[in-house]
């Protein structure tokens, strides 16, 4: 049964269509992947499940509701949560406070500062941060710093987690360690729809993965089938032979 | 913090009993700054929107006492001019607030213009009279009332602080869309929080207003109530409640001295003042207890012990 779904789904800037009529879905209990080359649409895509931005036209559905005209704060507390392609962790604040944050705001129940305290400390160790607990947040590296993000992320208890681009700038052993994390996180019972370039992890941990391109969604399918399509390839050649020109 | 409290309400109480009127006046302006500082900080220190918006409700504030004075009793105009300001930020607050960055400033700016404007203009036009004479009060009375509501701005900025929701604006001055993602209805919390700041902004001119006397336009809605605490803020350090404070006492209290010393020259010498502050000590006052603490290591450690433990477990 689909979490989320979306039927007919476009957004225009101006009269460029950053996403055109893509209908989608991601199943509960699922690891999907979203790749395409930049610029294909694939953070809009999230913007407009998360609310960042509105729809132009087509609906967008989590759990058989309507996500259309509400605000950000209202699809975090239904359960949908997300990390941000760029990391936009509160700079002002130790580690410990940003998932607090999450734990605080991201349910529609009150909880207790006793009990936000403790998801917020659950949710760091989860991710292997306890330790940093009281460091502020600019000592970290980037790869914790998104890690801050998936736990700030799970202190709200989402059903569904947008993951853009969690790998980007990671090394090898630090690719494997999150890809071990989002698996760990997909155990705890939490969907996972996931824009990634790093295809060592798409590969690994996705079990469907949808392809984008100029705002369209161009193939669907088992990682295996998506490396072998031949729209896929035709761009990303491209994209290469453009990039070594 | 509690005997602080004591040996602070002890001082105010008994002050009149030995100054000179010229210094519980003083005392009084002190206080004053400490209001607008520490509400100017709560809410655009925390989150980030600096607001030039301090001395339009500040001016509300005056303009109340002004109007009402011969009809409604003291400490109701102290409310109703808190509760017009409240009013008005909300409305403000509803339509600006989608504004970021320089453009809040500007129109925030362009709020005290316009409420001075307005005000003479009606003036002139239908109230039939340029500015209005305030009925004294003794000076003891504003002092303790303007202590009273002093105490009740610090309570209430320092429990919205340690609160969940000073949380949430320190979040949202940390990543304001990154925080809209975490559940935090960012529009809802900014108006309110503006809102609240606006009416200790208001309150404060109603009990400021006999002090002048005379009242028009130009005087109540002065931009030096606007630039006053966000310099008072800066100098402090804003990174805990008390530093606005402090920056207010030491502000409040210099710029009384160079009146005395430079007269109109004053702010020549209070600018220089600020500048060396934000070019050495970029954190404010406020920031140099840190470095003192490092500085003197475990000497200062000994000493503090026992109060320390309280204090670390509200951040």
């Amino acid at each position: 049964m689909p979490i989320l779904e979306g039927q007919g789904v476009n957004k225009y800037f101006g009269g460029l269509a950053a996403v055109s009529n893509v209908d989608f879905h991601v199943d509960q209990g699922e690891i999907v992947g979203l790749i395409g080359p930049n610029g294909a649409g694939k953070t809009t895509l999230f913007n407009l499940i998360s609310a960042a931005l509105p729809v132009s036209s087509g609906e967008i559905r989590f759990k058989g509701q309507k996500l259309n005209g509400l605000k950000p704060h209202q699809i975090c507390q239904m359960g949908v949560s997300r990390t941000f392609q760029e990391t936009k962790v509160f700079g002002n604040m130790p580690v410990f406070q940003n998932a607090l944050v999450g734990a605080f705001f991201g349910t529609p129940t009150h909880i207790s500062g006793t009990d936000a305290a403790r998801e917020a400390g659950q949710a760091l160790e989860f991710v292997g941060l306890s330790a940093m607990s009281a460091t502020p947040i600019q000592d970290l590296t980037l790869v914790n710093q998104k890690r801050v993000e998936v736990a700030r992320a799970l202190a709200t208890k989402p059903e569904l987690l947008l993951l853009d681009e969690l790998m980007a700038g990671l090394n090898p052993a630090e690719v494997s360690e999150a890809m071990e994390l989002v698996t760990r996180i997909r155990d705890k019972g939490i969907t996972i729809f996931m824009v990634e370039h790093v295809m060592k992890a798409i590969m690994g941990i996705c079990g469907r993965v949808m392809a984008f391109h100029h705002g369209e969604k161009i193939a669907e399918g088992t990682p295996r089938e998506i490396a072998a399509n031949k729209k896929v390839i035709e761009i990303y050649l491209g994209e290469e032979t453009r990039a070594g020109s | 913090m509690v005997g602080l409290f004591v040996l602070l309400l002890v001082f105010v109480v008994t002050f009149p009993l030995y100054a000179r009127a010229y210094d519980v006046r003083v005392l009084t302006i002190v206080l004053l700054y400490v209001i607008l500082a520490v509400s100017w900080a709560m809410f655009s220190g925390t989150t980030g929107y600096m607001s030039l918006a301090p001395a339009a409700f500040f001016g509300l504030g005056i303009y109340s006492m002004a109007t009402l004075q011969n009809y409604l009793p003291f400490p109701v105009i102290i409310v109703t001019g808190g509760l017009v300001a409240f009013a008005l930020a909300l409305l403000i607050g509803l339509v600006t607030l989608r504004l970021r960055g320089i453009y809040f400033a500007i129109f925030t700016f362009g709020l005290v213009v316009f409420l001075g404007e307005l005000v003479q203009y009606l003036e002139a036009t239908i109230w039939l009279k340029h500015g209005q004479a305030i009925i004294p009060i003794d000076n003891e009375i504003l002092l303790y009332t303007m202590f009273g509501l002093a105490v009740v701005t610090v309570l209430a900025i320092y429990f919205i602080r340690r609160s969940r929701y000073g949380l949430a604006l320190q979040s949202i001055g940390g990543n304001e869309e990154a925080a809209e993602h975490m559940g935090i209805n960012t529009t809802r919390l900014k108006v309110l929080i503006f809102a609240i700041s606006s009416a200790f902004m208001g309150a404060a001119g109603v009990i400021t207003a006999p002090n002048l006397i005379y009242v028009n336009a130009n005087i109540a809605f002065s931009l030096f109530y606007s630039f006053m605490p966000i310099l008072m803020a800066v100098f402090g350090g804003m990174g805990h409640l008390y530093g606005p404070i402090v920056g207010a006492v030491i502000f409040g209290y210099l710029e009384k001295m160079l009146r005395a010393q430079l007269y109109s020259y004053f702010m020549l010498g209070f600018g220089i003042i600020l500048v060396a502050v934000i070019y050495f000590l970029p954190n404010g006052i406020a920031g140099l207890v840190p470095t003192l603490q490092d500085k003197l290591g475990g000497v200062i450690q000994k000493l503090r012990k026992g109060g320390q433990a309280g204090q670390h477990a509200n951040t």
